[in-house]
């Protein structure tokens, strides 16, 4: 069957015999079957384990933990609005969300795509500054205030949080309707046209319920990012406590078992909405078909279209991109003010802003290296159903927990897990943490990309004799490369950007979006221009990545 | 010894039985055509080759070694699929040299060959372009020559024109037959299209809901088919339901509906058994008077169809069965039109006879 | 009144015409096949009759009526796509009721018609299905029902075949064509398959590059076309270069490869370049004796049995290799390789002649 000998004349390297040699070990079952165990135990122990662990152990000291009348109803009240915000802000986005979406796929013109970018802005911004920045626009005699002649429209509260919530999980229904309609066949619509439907008819009862899933799985994402944000929350909630906001003043308060019974009841409530919405909605029937003709056929036409897209831009500019872009104006400011020397010299409280930026962005690094490498075999066992069925099923489910667990919450039982049970130095279980929570974004993009190639490709390359190394090196890999990349990016922004875990997990080290935190609320004293500059920093740092990010996707869009 | 064997190969998917317990040979270099409608396992039947699919019970052998066990990779066999699956981030020349490379030959080496083979299929001057930038009849050209540089000594077809216009498969089959014929290969076909295996097949087998109904060289399957489904897949006839009503040395005599009756040949049946009867269309000859053969069935022009070099003429027969003829090189004016009275006579040794299906005959004649 | 016309229609993308001023009328009740391979247009044109796309330049007249400005929906032209399009979340039922619901027609109605449409289509007992639960045929039926129900009369069929298997395709397209005349539909029918188009059109159109090259019935298609794009196009023929070197009258001598032939055609002058077209079916083969002067001397180099035809591919010294075919009951009996044969081309009436083509003959009759 196959020559076994290598052609010593032809081969010019050492590399390549060593590769060779590389290849067929890999082609052994046992080795690939043992590089996934490795994969899947390392995920099972070190990313998953510990939270659920963790959770369990801390259920287990509940006999023990009291909690005053008083707490108890301020926890019940901060959990419940917790959810209130999240189910209201997520309907809210998805209904505002998707016609901006629609308008970015459907006009595809020069401004539409620059849309397309800027919608992204909310999502790499970190939300502390995006906190700060929406504190400024609302509540500040700079901010939009003016315009109405008040010192501030919106207060510290529910109602900043909620335009807070808002304007963050924007981005997320916009990311993810848009990619639904770019692989949406749109013959579907057309069809119903010919049909005799109008457009708005058609799309409201054809390409809507076809993109259901879709819609579902954004609502779902925005409102995990709602349960879960922290850092933002904390500064424009003011007196008001939602469940994160609780769980971080009982923390700092030192009420353990107020922290504890907190996070419990968070982590548990949102498994079960979850598993609710994702197991009910799909089986609710599609009502049979009631159409009103003249209506819809109105809606259809080129002012109703005029209206709708004006009113989407307006919603999206004064409620998302202004409020978040605020954030430029204090920080100018500062530079003007002359902010910008002292900063870079490291005088005051710089010198802990920048060995801040410095722990952030290791910690980032550690973390994206360890979710990439034991991320992958994960992506391919998910996407290749490598494990069978069941297997399969299960890790998909696990590797969503991470996100669907409210972060701070989920920090909570990570630093019971490794530090009062493994004893390990704070740094360590930072690394650890951010490396759970950021896990599930590299391994979901990379399986989804993985999955969106045909396994036609890869049966065909094997089937012309290629070992399964050589399959994954010249035929998955090259495919899949920028979504390694992006995917890579993603973690090492969200790293950066992670608040609620870190709160949870740090007492002496603080990463730079938790020192802000402080900054913002007054913990520590600096001046207006230091604290604009200061976010202003951070901001600047991101959006090279999202430069980044963009110009990855657009070459990959452009070898299309 | 044969290339390859099957014996009572089955393989399930879920609770679905794919192929059950097939077994056949097929030859050191033939071509063989695998004919069969969507749903009868052609494809699963190309993978279990392939190594791709792993059966449940049964052994394949290829030179009479068990490959059950053996991965694709070190299978000599290789699988082109249908849609081609180029690697599109390759060139044409990289795509056609990723066989040889991968079965450690060196680089220089694998470029030759697929240097060769692109000039083989008439491709060498696109040995640069991308497969998003080349036409269908292109991609399938450069499809075959990765399979025909592949090294490999067995060549996996899965419905290798399907993709191309109507009239571009009639140009390229015999082609690719002949660049397969000229690579020594061994050719498994897998193909929907009666008249493509016709073409290129040194052997045709009939499959259908995983089981072969047939298997042979194309002149006996069409003129002595095992049933009236390979009857009606590879070549359009006419069937008739009847009962035998008297069987001598001369001939039998089936009794049909609505008073008809038909001579077919002498044969071992017994009296009042039911029976299918069918005749090819090229053997039906319509015609305004009786003429000198053992059958004229009297009937009525419902419908002429025109298809280029033939013409066909659907009669409906005094009983209400519907016959239908083909004749070749009428010219521009039909011979006949709707309504006109005729004759369909044909020959008694034309008759197929098949017995009657358990299922009823349009159930049997279902292209599923 | 016809019922559809179109006058001088273009469209560009960018620099590329993807049709090129494009006239064509439609009567009522006609059955109109628009012929060409991949890329010429076909759909592109109907898809500007429907309204999908917007012609950049052209009027299209529906009953004398302009439909510039129209949108889809107000067009009311039933329209059957390509790859079905069936919707996925809607029962049978349900789709094949869209187009009534979304007039908002009463109840009772729409129950009626819907039922009227299953049965026409034979598919009452599947109402409840879902279309990933039918087969290819099963969801191309539902539809075309669907696109029925609305009561629209004119329709658009955009390869309403092509993703059938080759015997589902041949007895569909029959039930297409009667549907169409029992309830007195004009269909514009898209397709590559020229099989198709001359078996069921009342007239055919064939495009090339976003251009119509011809139009005609399907037997004048076939037997008289007056391009040779056409000639090649809708079916195998045979294609020699020659020049003429006499005329007489009402035809021509033509001095080709080694060889001379006779043609009834009066239109071509001394010396003019020229391209001899005879189909396969048109030659004549007879085995080669001393006695028989006539006809070519040829060599059988192929031989394949095809079922109701021969297939022979007979090498004629200082001519390209001519394909020929025989039908199966001719009294010539069987040639086998390697028989000497005396090749025929009949008296000239059915050989056509074209003018050499400026662009050469392989660009001329070229498919991609």
């Amino acid at each position: 069957m196959r020559n076994a000998k290598v052609r010593a004349a032809d081969s010019p390297s050492i590399f390549h015999a060593l590769l060779v040699r590389v290849e067929r070990f890999s082609a052994i079952p046992y080795v690939t079957k043992g590089v996934y165990s490795v994969a899947i135990a390392f995920f099972i122990l070190i990313v998953i384990a510990p939270a659920i662990v963790g959770i369990l152990a801390q259920l287990l000291t509940l006999p023990s933990l009291t909690l005053s009348a008083s707490a108890l109803a301020r926890m019940q009240s901060a959990v419940g609005w917790s959810f209130v915000i999240g189910l209201a802000v997520s309907s809210l986005d998805v209904v505002a969300g998707i016609p901006l979406a629609w308008l970015i796929v459907r006009r595809r013109e020069r401004w539409t795509t620059i849309l397309d970018s800027l919608a992204d802005i909310p999502f790499v911004i970190p939300t502390v500054a995006l906190g700060f920045s929406i504190l400024e626009f609302w509540n500040t005699p700079s901010g939009i205030g003016m315009i109405f002649g008040v010192n501030s429209l919106v207060g510290p509260g529910t109602l900043l949080i909620m335009l807070l919530h808002f304007a963050f999980s924007f981005p997320v229904i916009v990311r993810v309707m848009v990619g639904e309609f770019l692989n949406y066949r749109e013959t579907f619509e057309v069809a119903a046209r010919t049909l005799g439907a109008s457009a708005f008819t058609a799309v409201r009862t054809v390409t809507l319920p076809i993109l259901r899933p879709a819609v579902l799985a954004a609502f779902l994402l925005a409102l995990a990012r709602s349960l879960s944000e922290t850092g933002a929350t904390i500064v424009v909630a003011g007196a008001f406590e939602n469940g994160t906001v609780f769980i971080k003043n009982a923390r700092d308060a030192g009420l353990t078992s107020a922290v504890v019974i907190a996070s419990l009841v968070l982590i548990v409530t949102s498994l079960v909405v979850f598993a609710l919405v994702k197991i009910v909605t799909p089986r609710i029937r599609i009502a049979p078909l009631k159409v009103w003709p003249n209506l819809e056929r109105k809606l259809s036409g080129g002012s109703a279209v005029v209206a709708r897209n004006t009113i989407s831009l307006l919603v999206f500019l004064v409620f998302v991109l202004i409020p978040c872009l605020f954030i430029a104006f204090p920080a100018i400011q500062a530079v003007i003010d002359g902010a910008l020397n002292e900063a870079v010299a490291g005088v005051g409280p710089w010198r802990a802003f920048w060995s801040s930026m410095l722990l952030s962005y290791v910690v980032a690094i550690l973390a994206t290296i360890v979710n990439i490498t034991s991320g992958l075999p994960i992506a391919i066992l998910i996407a290749r159903n490598r494990f069978g069925h069941k297997v399969t099923r299960i890790i998909d489910a696990l590797v969503d927990l991470p996100i669907i667990v409210p972060s701070l919450a989920l920090g909570v039982s990570l630093n019971f897990f490794w530090r009062n049970m493994g004893a390990l130095p704070e740094f360590w279980v930072l690394v650890l943490a951010h490396t759970t929570i950021t896990y599930s974004y590299f391994a979901r993009a990379m399986a989804a990309s993985i999955e969106g190639i045909a396994p036609e490709l890869e049966e065909t390359a094997k089937s012309l004799g290629a070992l399964p190394l050589r399959v994954f090196r010249k035929i998955t890999l090259p495919l899949t490369k920028y979504s390694l990349l992006s995917g890579a990016i993603l973690v090492f922004t969200r790293s950066v950007d992670e608040t609620g875990a870190t709160s949870a997990v740090s007492t002496t080290l603080k990463t730079a979006p938790v020192l802000l935190v402080s900054w913002i609320r007054g913990s520590i004293a600096v001046t207006t221009d230091e604290r604009a500059l200061g976010i202003g920093f951070l901001v600047a740092a991101s959006f090279l990545a999202l430069v980044l990010l963009r110009m990855i996707t657009f070459r990959q869009s452009k070898k299309k | 010894m044969p290339s390859i064997s099957f014996v009572n190969v089955t393989k399930r998917f879920d609770r679905i039985l794919a192929l059950d317990r097939l077994t056949f040979d097929v030859e050191n270099g033939e071509y063989l055509c695998v004919l069969g409608p969507t749903g009868s396992g052609k494809t699963t039947l190309l993978r279990l080759i392939a190594g791709l699919l792993k059966p449940e019970d049964g052994v394949i052998l290829f030179d009479g070694k068990r490959v059950n066990a053996i991965e694709p990779h070190d299978r000599n066999a290789v699988y082109v699929p249908q849609q081609y699956v180029l690697f599109p981030h390759l060139t044409v020349l990289e795509n056609v040299a990723f066989g040889p490379l991968a079965r450690d030959r060196s680089e220089k080496e694998a470029m030759e060959i697929a240097s060769k083979t692109l000039e083989m299929v008439r491709l060498a001057w696109r040995a640069k372009s991308f497969p998003n930038e080349l036409s269908g009849g292109m991609q399938q050209r450069v499809a075959l020559a990765r399979g025909l540089a592949s090294g490999a000594n067995l060549l996996l077809l899965d419905e290798p024109l399907g993709a191309l216009d109507a009239r571009l498969r009639l140009d390229l089959r015999h082609r690719l037959r002949e660049l397969v014929k000229q690579s020594g290969m061994t050719a498994i076909h897998v193909t929907h299209d009666r008249e493509e295996a016709m073409n290129v097949a040194d052997r045709i087998m009939v499959l259908r809901g995983g089981r072969i109904l047939d298997h042979g060289l194309p002149t006996r399957v069409y003129t002595k088919p095992t049933g009236i489904f390979v009857a009606n897949l590879v070549g359009g006839a006419s069937f008739f339901e009847g009962v035998v009503e008297a069987s001598t040395r001369e001939g039998t005599r089936i009794r049909m509906r609505g008073g008809l009756s038909m001579t077919a040949p002498p044969g071992l049946l017994a009296i009042d058994e039911p029976i299918i009867l069918g005749v090819r269309k090229e053997r039906v000859r319509i015609s305004s008077d009786e003429l000198k053969v053992e059958n004229n069935l009297q009937g009525e022009i419902r419908e002429v169809r025109f298809l280029g070099s033939t013409r066909e003429y659907v009669t409906r027969l005094t009983n209400g069965d519907v016959i239908v003829s083909r004749r070749f090189m009428e010219g521009s004016n039909p011979s006949f039109s709707i309504g006109e009275k005729v004759h369909a006579c044909f020959e008694q040794r034309d008759i197929m006879i098949f017995a009657y299906p358990p299922q009823g005959l349009r159930k049997e004649l279902e292209m599923v | 009144m016809p019922k559809l016309s179109l006058i001088n229609i273009s469209k560009y993308y960018g620099e590329i015409a993807a049709l090129d001023n494009v006239t064509l009328q439609v009567e009522d009740r006609e059955y109109v096949c628009i012929l060409g391979p991949s890329g010429c247009g076909k759909s592109t044109l109907i898809k500007c009759v429907a309204g999908i796309i917007q012609p950049n330049r052209g009027q299209i007249l529906i009953d004398d009526k302009p439909v510039h400005g129209v949108p889809i929906e107000d067009r009311r032209i039933g329209y059957v796509f390509q790859d079905i399009a069936l919707f996925p979340h809607m029962t049978v039922k349900d789709n094949i009721s869209y187009g009534l619901a979304v007039r908002r027609a009463p109840e009772g109605r729409i129950t009626t018609v819907a039922n009227e449409m299953l049965d026409v289509i034979n598919m009452r007992d599947r109402s409840k299905s879902f279309p990933r639960e039918l087969s290819g045929g099963a969801q191309q039926k539902v539809a075309v029902g669907r696109a029925i129900a609305t009561g629209s009369h004119l329709f658009l069929l955009d390869e309403p075949l092509g993703a059938l298997d080759a015997l589902v395709r041949t007895e569909l397209r029959y039930d297409l064509r009667h549907l169409a005349s029992d309830l007195g539909l004009t269909i514009i029918h898209v397709t590559h398959d020229q099989e198709e188009a001359l078996s069921i059109a009342d007239r055919v159109v064939v495009m090339k590059l976003g251009r119509i090259v011809e139009v005609g019935k399907p037997s004048e298609i076939y037997l008289s076309p007056r391009s040779l794009f056409t000639e090649n196009f809708v079916g195998e023929t045979n294609l020699l270069e020659g020049k003429v070197i006499g005329t007489t009258g009402s035809s021509c001598i033509v001095e080709l490869g080694s060889h001379k032939v006779g043609v009834t055609d009066a239109n071509k002058r001394v010396d003019q370049r020229v391209v001899v077209s005879i189909r396969p079916e048109f030659i004549t083969l007879t085995p080669r004796r001393p006695e028989t002067g006539t006809g070519w001397e040829g060599q059988i180099k192929q031989a394949t049995f095809l079922g109701s035809i021969n297939r022979y591919v007979v090498a004629v010294e200082g001519e390209p290799d001519l394909t020929i075919h025989v039908p199966s009951i001719s009294e010539t009996g069987e040639f086998r390789v390697g028989d000497k044969v005396n090749v025929s081309l009949g008296q000239g009436e059915h050989i056509l002649l074209f003018d050499y083509p400026e662009d050469g003959l392989e660009k001329e009759i070229a498919l991609e």
